[in-house]
């Protein structure tokens, strides 16, 4: 995901912090190479310059303090203009106040950005939350775009409304509505065809279908893959239809998404959603705190808590939340969440999630090679290889004869061990700190040194 | 002609003299804005300052040719120029159109379609990016080209990807051999090969599930089709198409070698080229995977294929929409 840039931020502002004090040269240096960090990863390059200039400013002009080094205090700006820009809060998706009228929730966007899998992705995930959705099709363009709809809904058993291709999307839409009203369906979620932004007719349609039923929530979606066009892309749907929210695909890949910034800025749209797969539990709700930390090396220990609590059952995922805020996650309950959750789907997914691990996997291995379950299978050879003891109380590794009886015993090498207890270690640490609450910024600064 | 440009109707004079004022507004509002400023900068007889060679690299940023790229192209121009004593920006333009054009300009060895019986087509890349509707387009010209044309529905994984493939062979006329939603897409490819040599027919097309260039799996899977067929022709695929959407930024590069890498591209498309976006990444593309493009997709209907050219691709970055 995102962890590319964040490895080059911590690299550049690591060097920085080193130096001592903070002078305007060291943070032009260090802006430098957020600057090309930044459009390597495909934020808009005005909006590059902005964020820049905004960072210098702040960063010029802030006092030194005696507890940060200057490098930290650097990345503390960074990250907070980060968060700010990316929305302070995690934003819910709007639901229809009347309970008369159902929650009508419109899917928009460029071709092929994911809009039909997303469909199906939040019917499933509103139904988990007790509503009963109602798919519609209202592609009539795209060759087989309603048996997809269709095909998804049947596997879900969630009903998909359609009307064939004869039909206007207005129409279709308002019909949808009406039988939603009949069978009693709460939450409406219409799949549009893919346009480009600058398709008048195409555009005008969506006008329409937007008079037509008075949508809850315009949600653009947009493919993380997606370069400097995002800016214009995301100005043009919002000028013609009022997007109320911005969901992002395909995060599962190595693409940066910087355009999530982009789109952010130059809408004020919050972003909802991230799609993470192909399949339909691929979506995860979007935090803007989550995403910075993420985008400066600290992985997502928030998500990865949601997660399991939707693998365990409730007792279970109380006890692992307990003992991450602890720091009591040992080995053990490592090697329980890594079965349980390989249930849950790739373990990419997962362990991108859990700070400093994703980034020791990529160390270990060719950078461009994706996790697979051979590195999966190593990690668990490692830990398998512990003793109970060991597992329970990490500390005993210090030991080096143990280490070396687990890299025999598990065929990968000292160093492979080395790697896992350390960044272990630090995930604990990390764990501890979030769950004390109200994350101390300067803590999380610590991380870097 | 303006009966062509404006759709049908009779117009009077004076709807007409309204619209060609519209046109001329229009223009008149790119040639103020910011990249109609550069160009208009590039066009007129003014020298070459600093400020030029930074705002063309922003230009070039802006069509997702990469910051790094950008500022190399630019040095090197920049370079050229010093040494060729050139004194005006008009004449920095076309140096670096040249220089832009050049690096599109690769020349790869390949196997003659017209020769070449039959010729296979693997058609790959990430998810969305426009393979299937590609597929639809080739068929549609090698079948005005009098060739024989086979599909294969190797994408068993999306829901209604086969329904698709079908639907447009069906509009073009070509058949599909396909199977059932989850099958094995080797097995798939198999059959198409199989169906290709009986009939003999002339092109044999393969559509894949688009993959993201991370999942490892997925990557190794292409080479299981590529081996199948290779086991009938030892020669084939003789095409290996990546498909790139231009709005890609520059996860494209990452794509391009990860895709090269597991299924040996030979050639690139570039889709969806009728949207704003420029496909700048191609440069960064085609420079380190040394293929060239070979089509472009201007919409979605079976027409809106052309081969590509270097030099309108590169005259496009310049423009303003
Ligand atoms: N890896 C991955 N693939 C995704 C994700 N979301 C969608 N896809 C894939 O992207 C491709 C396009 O998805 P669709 O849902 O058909 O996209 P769309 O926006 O409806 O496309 P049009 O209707 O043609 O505009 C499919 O191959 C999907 O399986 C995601 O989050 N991750
Ligand atoms: N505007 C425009 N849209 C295109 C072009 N090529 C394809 N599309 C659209 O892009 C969307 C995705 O096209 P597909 O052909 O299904 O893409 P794909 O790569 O086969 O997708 P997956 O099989 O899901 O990975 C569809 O809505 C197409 O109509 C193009 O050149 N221009
Ligand atoms: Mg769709
Ligand atoms: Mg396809």
């Amino acid at each position: 995901m995102f962890e590319n840039l964040s490895d080059r931020l911590t690299d550049v502002f690591n060097r920085l912090g080193s130096k001592g004090r903070l002078t305007e040269s060291d943070v032009d240096a260090g802006l430098r190479e957020v600057r090309l960090a930044l459009l390597e990863a495909d934020v808009n390059f005005k909006v590059v310059k902005d964020f820049v200039a905004r960072v210098r400013e702040q960063a010029i002009g802030e006092e030194v303090t005696k507890s940060l080094t200057p490098g930290q205090q650097v990345i503390k700006i960074v990250h907070d203009e980060l968060v700010h820009l990316l929305g302070d809060a995690n934003v819910p998706i709007n639901e229809s106040k009347n309970r008369e009228q159902p929650t009508i929730v419109m899917l928009v966007g460029l071709q092929g950005a994911g809009k039909t899998t997303m469909a199906a992705k939040l019917a499933l995930y509103m139904r988990k939350k007790g509503k009963t959705p109602l798919l519609v099709a209202a592609d009539i363009y795209r060759p087989a775009a309603i048996k997809q709809l269709e095909t998804l809904g049947k596997q879900l058993n969630i009903p998909v409304f359609s009307e064939g291709t004869d039909v206007s999307p207005p129409d279709i839409a308002e019909h949808a509505l009406r039988q939603a009203r009949i069978n009693g369906n709460n939450f409406v979620i219409v799949d549009t065809a893919g346009r480009l932004q600058i398709d008048e007719r195409l555009m005008g349609e969506l006008q329409q279908v937007v008079e037509r039923i008075g949508p809850t929530e315009i949600m653009l979606v947009v493919d993380a893959m997606i370069g400097q066009e995002s800016v214009k892309v995301a100005e043009a749907f919002h000028a013609k239809v009022p997007l109320t929210g911005l969901i992002m695909t395909k995060i599962d890949g190595d693409a940066r998404g910087g355009a999530a910034l982009s789109m952010r800025e130059v809408t004020g749209v919050p972003i909802k959603f991230l799609g993470t797969g192909e399949k339909t539990d691929a979506i995860e709700p979007f935090h803007p705190d989550r995403l910075a930390q993420r985008i400066l090396g600290m992985g997502d220990v928030m998500t990865l808590i949601e997660r399991a609590e939707q693998v365990y059952d409730k007792d279970e995922a109380k006890k692992m939340q307990k003992k991450m805020r602890k720091g009591t996650f040992d080995f053990e309950d490592f090697l329980g969440a890594m079965n349980s959750m390989r249930k849950l789907g790739p373990l990419q997914q997962i362990l991108g999630m859990i700070p400093g691990i994703g980034k020791q996997l990529r160390q270990m291995k060719d950078l461009d090679e994706a996790l697979d379950d051979r590195e999966m299978k190593r990690i668990e050879a490692i830990i398998q290889s512990m003793t109970i003891k060991e597992r329970r109380n990490p500390d005993l590794l210090k030991d080096p004869s143990r280490k070396r009886r687990i890299s025999a015993g598990s065929g990968t090498r000292i160093e492979d061990v080395n790697a896992l207890v350390k960044q272990f270690r630090e995930m604990q640490r990390m764990m501890k700190r979030f769950g004390k609450g109200g994350q101390n910024p300067r803590d999380l600064m610590r991380m870097f040194k | 002609m303006f009966r062509r440009l404006f759709g049908g109707e009779e117009r009077s004079e004076q709807e007409i003299k309204q619209e060609e004022k519209k046109i001329e507004q229009s223009v008149q509002k790119t040639k103020s804005g910011f990249f109609g400023r550069i160009t208009a900068m590039f066009r007129s007889e003014d020298p070459i300052t600093d400020e030029l060679w930074d705002e063309l690299e922003e230009l070039l940023i802006a069509g997702d040719v990469g910051a790094e790229n950008a500022l190399k192209i630019v040095e090197r121009v920049r370079e050229r120029c010093e040494k060729k004593g050139l004194k005006f920006a008009s004449e920095a333009r076309s140096l670096l159109k040249s220089e832009l054009v050049n690096r599109l300009d690769v020349d790869t060895p390949q196997y003659s379609e017209r020769s070449t019986k039959p010729y296979v087509i693997l058609v790959v890349g990430v998810n969305g990016v426009g393979k299937t509707t590609l597929i639809a387009k080739l068929s549609n010209r090698y079948k005005a080209m009098g060739k024989n044309v086979i599909l294969a529905a190797a994408d068993t994984f999306r829901a209604a990807a086969i329904d698709q493939l079908q639907h447009w062979a069906d509009r073009v006329g070509v058949p599909v051999i396909s199977q059932q939603p989850g099958a094995d897409p080797g097995a798939v490819a198999y059959d198409a090969t199989q169906a290709t040599y009986n009939q003999q027919a002339d092109v044999l097309i393969i559509d894949t599930a688009g993959r993201l260039q991370s999942k490892h799996n997925l990557m190794k899977e292409l080479e299981k089709i590529s081996n199948v067929v290779k086991k009938r022709w030892q020669y084939a695929p003789h095409e290996v198409l990546l498909v790139l959407d231009a709005t890609t930024g520059q996860n494209g590069l990452i794509q391009a070698r990860a895709f090269t890498q597991a299924a040996q591209v030979t050639h690139l498309a570039l889709t969806k080229l009728d949207g704003t976006a420029k496909g700048g990444i191609a440069f960064a593309i085609v420079q380190e995977i040394e293929r060239p493009i070979k089509y472009i997709g201007t919409g979605e209907t079976i027409n809106d294929l052309a081969l590509f050219d270097g030099e309108s691709f590169v005259n496009a970055l310049f423009e303003e929409e």
